[in-house]
C-alpha cells in the first residue's frame, strides 16, 4: 500500500522535474549555425532570443547560472563549451588571469558604440585594456530603508548605520561573503579590495559585532523581505529598486522603501559579456553581443532585468522618469568613493572565505 | 545469464551514480589543491568553525530525530488499529505534502514563520502574543521534523502492522500493564522499524543546508551549510570532500545499527 504511494510521489517529482528541465533550450531552425550562451537567471528579455533567432538565423542553446562561482568551474573544466558568457566583474578578471577568454574583434560589435564609455573606462579595474568584455548591466550597492520603521532623524547615510543599536533584529544583511566585506571595510574606510590581512580582521570583527542585531543573512530575499515589513533597513543591490517601487505602489503599502548610496562609497559593479577562450563559434558570440548592444533591445532588456543599462542609446530611448531615477540611474558624484570588485587571487580569496565563515559561525 | 542481463542497468547506474562519485570524494578528500596526499582536510574538523558547526548540526539533528519518534510512535499504533483502509487513507494524508517539493514547503514555512507571517497575523487577529522563531534553532528544527517525519511515520506504520494482536492480548492476559506491554512487547517488536525511522531522518537531517538556510535566516552555520559552501561559494572541493568524509562516519554508524537491528529489511518504508 504504502510502498504505491511514495512510488506516485517519486514519479511526480520526476515528471515535474523533467518538464522543468525541459525548457533550457529553445527551439528554431538554425541555417547559420549555433551560439551557445551561458547567463544569469532571469537576465534576458525571452523575445529577444526568439527575435535574434529569427533575424540572423543563427540557433541559441542558452543555458542559466545563479552564482559567479558556479560558472568559473564549468567553463573552466570546458565541462560545457559556451560561445559567450555574462560574469561580473571579479570574475572577468579572474578568468582573464587564468586565460579562459578570448579577445573580442571590435570590428563585428558596431554597437560597441552605444555603451557609455563611463562604464568602458570604469570596466578598466577587471579588464584594463578592454580588449575582453562588453557591459551589458551595472548597478550600484546600498542601504534601503523602510520609512513607516525609521523615523527621519535616524534615516541611514552611511554604513555604519548598519551598526546602530536602534535597528536591533531590524537588519537585514547580504549573505555573500565579498558583498558583507566590502560594507565592513568600507564602514572602516578602507578599500573593498583589501588585501592587508590586519584590515580584514578589523573588518571580521566588526562583523562579528554586528551579527546580534542582524535578522538575517539573505540574498535574493531581501527584496521581498522589505516590501513585506520584515525589517527596517538592509543592504540591496540597486537593480532591485525599480520592482520594489512598482511592487509597493501596486500594493497599496503605507509606507515606501528609499535607497541610500553609504557616504563612504559603495560597489559599482558591472556585468559583461565575455567570450571563452574555447569558444567554437566566435563570430556568432560577436553577432550575439552586437545585437544586444543595439539601442531598441537594450532598452527592452533593461525593461525586464531593470538593472542599470549602459546602453546610451537605450537610455535615451527610456521615459524621463526613469531617466531621473537616481535609485537606478544615480548621480556620477555620489559614485566618487565607489569601486569596482577586483580578483585578488586564490590565497586572499581563502582569507576572506575562512573569516566569513568565522563571522557565520558565531 | 538472462539475470545478469537484467542487473545491467542497475550495474551502471550504481557504478556511475554512486561509485564513482564516492571515489572522487574520497580522492578530493585525500588531497590538497595540487593533487598531493594529505589529512589536513579530514584534521580541519578540528577546527572551531567547523567542530562547532558538526556539534550543533548533530544537535539539532538528534532533536528533530527524537521529536519525530515521539510524534511518530504514538501516531503508528492508533494508525495500526484502524485497520487497513483507514489507516492507510491517513498514512495517504501524510505523504501526500510530499508530492509537493520540499524547497517550495520549506519556503511556506518562512512566509508562516516571519514577523508578519501567517501565524503571527493569525495570532495578533486573537489578540495573542506573536511568536518568533524565525531565524532561531528552533525554527530549523521544526523544519527538519516537518520534512522528515513522514520517513518515521512510514517504517513504524509499516513494522507495527505486523505485530500479531494475539502476542498484545497475551501480554495484557498475563497481567501486563499498557507501559509494560510497550517497552517489554511493543518496542522490541517494532525495534527495526524504529531504527530505520530514526536513520531515515537523522541522516538527512544531520546533512541539510537546505532547512537551516532558509528558516536559520543564514545565522545558524551547520556542517552541511560549510561543505555545501566550500563546493558552490570557496570552491575548495577538497575542503568540501574531506569534511563529507568525516560526516560520513556518522551516516556509516547509523547505517551499521541497521545492519545489526533490521536484518531482514523489515522496517524498510519503500
Amino acid at each position: 500500500m504504502k510502498k504505491r504511494f511514495l512510488s506516485v510521489s517519486l514519479a511526480a517529482v520526476t515528471a515535474a522535474s523533467a518538464v522543468l528541465s525541459g525548457c533550457s533550450s529553445s527551439s528554431g531552425a538554425g541555417s547559420a549555425g549555433e551560439v551557445y550562451v551561458y547567463n544569469w537567471g532571469e537576465y534576458i528579455d525571452e523575445e529577444v532570443i526568439d527575435m535574434f533567432e529569427e533575424e540572423t538565423g543563427i540557433k541559441v542553446i542558452y543555458d542559466m547560472f545563479e552564482t559567479n562561482e558556479e560558472m568559473y568551474p564549468i567553463i573552466e573544466a570546458g565541462a560545457r563549451v559556451y560561445d559567450v558568457v555574462c560574469p561580473s566583474d571579479y570574475m572577468i578578471q579572474k578568468m582573464i588571469d587564468n586565460n579562459l577568454l578570448a579577445e573580442i574583434n571590435f570590428d563585428n560589435i558596431p554597437n560597441y558604440s552605444q555603451i557609455d564609455p563611463e562604464y568602458i573606462e570604469r570596466s578598466r579595474a577587471f579588464d584594463p585594456e578592454n580588449k575582453y568584455s562588453v557591459p551589458y548591466t551595472w548597478g550600484t550597492v546600498g542601504i534601503l530603508y523602510n520609512t513607516g520603521m525609521v523615523a527621519p532623524e535616524d534615516v541611514p547615510t552611511k554604513w555604519m548605520d548598519l551598526w546602530d543599536e536602534k535597528f536591533d533584529g531590524e537588519i537585514l544583511m547580504q549573505d555573500s561573503v565579498r558583498d558583507a566585506f566590502m560594507v565592513a571595510l568600507k564602514a572602516l574606510g578602507y578599500s573593498m579590495n583589501s588585501t592587508d590581512p590586519d584590515e580584514l580582521a578589523e573588518a571580521r570583527d566588526l562583523l562579528i559585532r554586528q551579527k546580534p542585531l542582524v535578522q538575517a543573512y539573505v540574498i535574493d530575499q531581501v527584496r521581498d523581505k522589505m516590501i513585506g515589513g520584515e525589517a527596517a533597513i538592509g543592504v540591496i543591490y540597486s537593480g532591485e529598486m525599480l520592482y520594489i517601487q512598482e511592487e509597493v505602489e501596486n500594493l497599496g503599502l503605507d509606507y515606501s522603501l528609499e535607497y541610500v548610496i553609504p557616504e563612504e562609497g559603495t560597489n559599482v559593479w558591472i556585468d559583461s559579456w565575455v567570450i571563452p577562450a574555447n569558444a567554437r563559434n566566435k563570430e556568432n558570440a560577436e553577432k550575439w553581443i552586437d545585437f544586444l548592444c543595439r539601442p531598441d533591445i537594450a532598452k527592452m532588456n533593461f525593461e525586464y532585468i531593470t538593472y542599470a543599462t549602459p546602453n546610451k542609446g537605450a537610455f535615451d530611448l527610456l521615459d524621463e522618469d526613469l531617466q531621473n531615477n537616481k535609485a537606478v540611474f544615480p548621480d556620477v558624484d555620489s559614485l566618487n568613493n565607489c569601486e569596482v570588485f577586483s580578483y585578488l587571487g586564490e590565497d586572499v580569496d581563502m582569507m576572506y572565505n575562512e573569516m566569513w565563515k568565522e563571522v557565520k559561525s558565531k | 545469464m538472462n539475470r545478469k542481463l537484467l542487473a545491467g542497468p542497475y550495474i551502471v547506474w550504481v557504478i556511475g551514480f554512486t561509485v564513482i562519485p564516492l571515489l572522487m570524494i574520497v580522492y578530493y578528500g585525500l588531497t590538497d589543491a595540487s593533487g598531493a596526499f594529505t589529512l589536513a582536510n579530514i584534521m580541519e574538523i578540528a577546527r572551531e568553525e567547523h567542530a562547532k558547526a558538526l556539534w550543533l548540526a548533530l544537535l539539532l539533528s538528534l532533536a528533530s530525530t527524537v521529536i519525530c519518534l515521539l510524534l511518530a510512535f504514538p501516531l503508528a499504533m492508533v494508525l495500526r488499529k484502524r485497520g487497513v483502509g483507514r489507516g492507510s487513507f491517513v498514512i495517504f494524508l501524510f505523504i501526500m505534502p510530499m508530492w509537493m517539493n520540499f524547497l517550495l514547503r520549506t519556503l511556506a514555512w518562512q512566509t508562516l514563520l516571519e514577523k508578519n507571517g501567517a501565524i503571527n497575523a493569525f495570532l495578533s487577529f486573537l489578540h495573542l502574543p506573536g511568536i518568533s522563531i524565525i531565524n532561531t534553532p528552533g525554527a530549523i528544527i521544526l523544519g527538519m521534523v516537518y520534512n522528515f517525519l513522514p520517513f518515521m511515520v512510514l517504517p513504524l506504520y509499516n513494522v507495527l502492522c505486523k505485530i500479531d494482536d494475539n502476542t498484545i492480548n497475551a501480554a495484557r492476559d498475563l497481567g501486563a500493564n499498557f507501559f509494560q506491554t510497550l517497552v517489554w512487547v511493543w518496542i522490541p517488536l517494532s525495534l527495526p522499524g524504529i531504527i530505520s525511522g530514526i536513520t531515515m531522518v537523522f541522516v538527512p537531517a544531520l546533512t541539510t543546508f537546505v532547512i537551516s538556510n532558509l528558516l536559520g535566516g543564514g545565522k545558524i552555520l551547520l556542517i552541511g551549510n560549510v561543505i555545501e559552501q566550500e563546493f558552490t561559494k570557496s570552491g575548495n572541493w577538497n575542503l568540501g570532500s574531506g569534511l563529507s568524509l568525516v560526516l560520513m562516519i556518522f551516516i556509516l554508524i547509523s547505517m551499521m545499527l541497521v545492519e545489526k537491528y533490521d536484518k531482514n529489511g523489515e522496517g524498510t518504508a519503500f
